[in-house]
């Protein structure tokens, strides 16, 4: 015999009661974005694979004012979701170090260092 | 112990929220501000010649997989937040999104 188990209901709006409630989602649906930039990009691999005429469109294409739109707001929720995920990572991650905890501010710290490290990387990799 | 694929599901979750936070801002950068800006050129040869060599493959799938993953696992978990179930068709859209966007990116990059 089987029961229905009690589900209590959710308000859909839930999140709007408390400012740190928006600022969640707000870190939750960056990743909307970030998934939505990640299809832009596939978008680039299928055009590089067709050849020249092809990836010059796809450039001029998100060169235009309504790609920059759209990727200026991808950009947004990228650099939020960067700062709030290494805001995190001491507490999801936490890292012990000769029996000793290592601080959270020194976990984060590497983090900035690696996106610095990686950034200017690519960014000489694609020619500035 | 119960059978589970959450570690399945979570490690390139956590990869990709890695990945996602390292380098898609730079991407961004370029292709939304620095190319339009007429800052940086993405010649067709060099980005070709990049994604013809095998380890500039492999960067440039996980540059795209890993966040791409990672941003299906988490809208499914928003989904459930806002109230959305957790159910068969949430999970198919998140996955099956990600999973087709995936596979036309190894695709096409086996292509090039």
């Amino acid at each position: 015999m089987s029961r229905r188990p009690y589900i209590r209901k959710v308000e859909r709006s839930w999140w709007l009661r408390q400012p740190r409630y928006v600022l969640y989602m707000i870190r939750e649906l960056t990743s909307l974005f970030v998934g939505l930039y990640c299809a832009l990009l596939v978008v680039g691999l299928v055009r590089l694979s067709q050849g020249q005429a092809a990836w010059d469109g796809f450039v001029a294409a998100f060169s235009s004012p309504l790609g920059v739109a759209f990727q200026l707001a991808c950009l947004t929720f990228a650099i939020y979701h960067s700062v709030t995920w290494f805001a995190l990572t001491p507490k999801a991650m936490p890292l012990m170090m000769k029996d000793e905890p290592v601080p959270g501010i020194v976990i984060v710290a590497a983090h900035y260092a690696a996106w610095a490290a990686v950034s200017i990387v690519v960014l000489i990799a694609a020619g500035i | 112990m119960a059978r589970s694929n959450k570690p399945l599901l979570w490690l390139p979750f956590a990869g990709g929220g890695l990945v996602a936070a390292l380098i898609t801002p730079v991407l961004i950068l370029i292709t939304g501000v620095l190319v339009p800006l007429g800052i940086l050129h993405l010649r067709y040869e060099a980005i070709a010649a990049f994604a013809h060599n095998p380890i500039g493959k492999v960067i440039l799938f996980g540059a795209v997989a890993l966040p791409a993953w990672h941003a299906a696992h988490r809208l499914r978990m928003t989904a459930h937040d806002l109230g959305l179930g957790g159910g068969f068709a949430i999970k198919t859209a998140c996955y099956g999104i990600a999973g087709l966007l995936i596979l036309v990116a190894a695709v096409a990059l086996l292509a090039i």
